[in-house]
């Protein structure tokens, strides 16, 4: 009784407040999923930074022609010509380099070419779908009409017309796989925005007299974020693969740089004689890599989700 | 309906000029233009001038207001270039101003101009020829598709042969090992490169165990008389057993890792459709009058669940063609996506331009079709 009495009857009632980014993340952390991604991509951001920062790498001043195409094994051909682990455990490939080298040098590359081309696109293709959302009319249907012609192609021949014209080269395959994603981003801006300007407060703070870039700042925008961030990592996922995939063709990062998918190209040369070293660990790396920003984009999807708003938690 | 069907045809006319003027612009991306990519760096000014009017280069991209005349520096070099609305002469060493100063305008042959041609030639069929064979690319065409055709129809076979079932089991065992199981093969299966998938594919069936052949169509002793190009049909016309039984050696392998992505998508949707379906009242209605478990996963909750998965198949045609050119790359398959990527190593420009073009009208079409039929299937689709 005594209990009872001591308690103030408002902090009885009061359930902790919490904002809709803390619950998102109170939600993601739980998440297998998101753990899973989330593991993988620090795991890779870790391998880029100590790669770039501890492990210094020169591709041109790497081939080491008497052990080339060497099998993985715990002894190494060189142990004590070169820096760093002196095993060859993923194998050396056809100029003799150490592929686990290489590989872990990759990851830097893929992950700047997933994040810039990313950012790009999300961008312009948001700036263009508030754009075209908030105006409505004339420009909404002239970008919406830009924006589905370049959707009519398949996303990666599209990025292999940009590349095949602007010359091979990571500064191209960024590029291409931007332009390719702005309509995704314009797509969902505009839907997003669509929708928000129909709410009530948008009303309410047009009736306050907000102007036009008040309304977009501060209140269209910070509430179709979180679409745009599901997509954007989901995007990552997909650039890196298109990104790898150019590179496999011979249009992205041009030898000796170590990207995963001229990692393939090289090895592809050598799968008829059985040298499966040189295959298996790049397109694993990329596998990897891609699972991981897919599982974390799924798990922020859900995370994000307002339906979900405070399941699974009182 | 047939408003619906008039409107929706109207919609994709647009969409059609807008493809193929990005088409068109691919050979204008190229840093100076294709005839100076083509030749070498220090090759004479001339031989570039007659490269650039025999393809038209010459003249304005789309629209001819007159030429720009400019005072000629170097009396032994002269220069043609087309720029976006005029003819250049001899501008190389002026601004964009040059325009403004020594323009003369001519307004009688406003549609001589690069795209015109282009757009005229296409209409009637025409796309050009190949800088490396020199032959029609129309023709090389038609010798090509049949086989990514085949290929594709045969991936798409087995994504929704193996997609659909997986998500329907997948749906019906929801949170068993088996749901678990089959979504973590078909997020792994969005997640790796294909021709990886390819690659480590053709090294365990065809290099080491010796199941398959690696790569191509058909072995080189087995005769054919090819009718359609599409092999497996052609001898199932002619009652070829043997070159029926070698072709679908030769393309099992192909098709497994081509469809490996729409086969993924395919299973993650139809789970997803159906779990939404099988929460429905009408679904609780069925069991509750003791229909037996079957009839209402297949009859009531999946019939209605097929309905958003036929527009994901129409959407994966594209990813389809796009995966072609890597597939087919791997596996020696000697259809357009391969094609593409020996024209990107000759740099043969006018090859890598219209074969991108038909699949994108091709994909466009197909997703025209799907929406037609979806209006078909679906009522409520016809909101006029």
């Amino acid at each position: 009784m005594a209990n009872i009495r001591a308690v103030r009857p408002d902090k009885v009632l009061q359930r902790k407040r919490i904002s809709p980014w803390n619950d998102a993340l109170y939600r993601l952390i739980r998440s297998t999923n998101a753990q899973v991604g989330l593991g993988i991509v620090i795991f890779l951001v870790l391998t880029a930074v100590v790669a770039l920062v501890f492990w210094p790498y020169n591709p041109r001043i790497d081939s080491d022609l008497v052990n080339r195409l060497k099998p993985p094994s715990w002894a190494s051909p060189r142990l004590d010509e070169k820096p760093g682990p002196g095993y060859a455990f993923f194998g050396t490939d056809d100029q003799g380099r150490d592929v686990f080298r290489r590989v872990v040098h990759g990851a830097p590359i893929s992950l700047q070419v997933g994040l810039v081309s990313v950012s790009f696109a999300l961008a312009f293709g948001s700036v263009l779908g508030l754009i075209a959302g908030f105006a409505g009319g004339r420009t909404d249907n002239l970008l919406m009409r830009l924006m589905d012609i370049l959707l009519a192609f398949p996303s990666i021949l599209l990025a292999i017309g940009i590349v095949a014209a602007r010359g091979p080269g990571l500064n191209n395959t960024i590029l291409a796989i931007s332009v390719v994603n702005i309509p995704v981003y314009a797509r969902i801006a505009r839907s997003t925005t669509l929708s928000i300007k129909e709410q009530d407060y948008i009303t309410a703070a047009t009736c306050l007299g907000a102007s036009d870039r008040r309304l977009i700042f501060r209140h269209v925008l910070p509430n179709s974020l979180s679409p745009i961030i599901v997509q954007g990592t989901l995007s990552i996922a997909t650039a890196i693969l298109e990104a790898a995939g150019l590179g496999f063709l011979g249009l992205g990062a041009q030898p000796p740089t170590p990207e995963w998918g001229a990692m393939l190209a090289d090895g592809y040369k050598y799968l008829t004689i059985g040298a499966w070293w040189v295959l298996l660990f790049p397109g694993a790396a990329i596998m990897l890599t891609v699972l991981g920003f897919n599982l974390l984009g799924d798990g922020l999807r859900d995370a994000l989700d307002p339906r979900m708003r405070g399941v699974g938690r009182m | 309906m047939i408003r619906y069907t008039i409107r929706r045809l109207l919609a994709v006319l647009p969409t059609l000029l807008g493809v193929t003027i990005i088409v068109f612009l691919f050979v204008h991306l190229i840093p100076g233009d294709p005839a100076t990519a083509m030749l070498r760096e220090n090759a004479p000014v001339e031989v570039a001038d007659r490269i650039r009017e025999q393809l038209g280069l010459n003249k304005p991209w789309f629209i001819n207001l007159g030429e720009v005349n400019c005072p000629q520096q170097d009396p032994n070099v002269k220069s043609t270039t087309g720029g976006v609305f005029m003819t250049y002469h001899n501008c190389d060493k002026f601004g964009w101003f040059a325009a403004l100063r020594y323009w003369q305008p001519r307004l009688d042959r406003p549609f001589d101009s690069q795209y015109l041609l282009y757009a005229s030639k296409l209409l009637r069929g025409d796309l050009g020829q190949s800088l490396v064979t020199k032959n029609p690319i129309m023709d090389d065409l038609k010798l090509k598709f049949p086989a990514t055709l085949e290929l594709s129809v045969m991936a798409m076979l087995v994504a929704v042969g193996i997609g659909i079932p997986a998500g329907i089991i997948s749906a019906v065992k929801q949170n068993t090992p088996i749901d678990t199981a089959s979504m973590f093969i078909s997020l792994a299966g969005v997640s790796m490169p294909i021709y990886w998938l390819g690659m480590m594919a053709m090294m365990v069936f065809a290099v080491w165990l010796h199941w398959v052949p690696a790569g191509t169509r058909l072995g080189n002793d087995i005769e054919i008389h090819r009718i359609t190009n599409l092999y497996i049909l052609d001898s199932l016309l002619t009652g070829n057993v043997k070159a029926l039984g070698d072709s679908l050696k030769h393309i099992i392998l192909p098709a497994l890792v081509l469809g490996t992505v729409p086969m993924s998508i395919l299973a993650r949707m139809t789970r997803a459709a159906m779990l939404e379906t099988l929460n429905q009242d009408y679904i609780r209605t069925a069991k509750a009058k003791g229909l037996a478990q079957r009839v209402v996963i297949l009859r009531h909750a999946l019939s209605n669940a097929l309905l958003p998965t036929v527009t994901v198949i129409g959407l994966q045609v594209g990813g389809l063609m796009g995966g072609a050119v890597l597939t087919e790359t791997i596996f020696s398959w000697p259809g357009i996506g391969r094609w593409v990527f020996e024209s990107i190593q000759f740099r043969d420009y006018p090859v890598i331009q219209n074969v991108i073009l038909v699949i994108a009208l091709l994909y466009v079409l197909i997703n025209l079709i799907v929406d037609l039929s979806y209006a078909v299937i679906d009522p409520r689709i016809r909101y006029t």
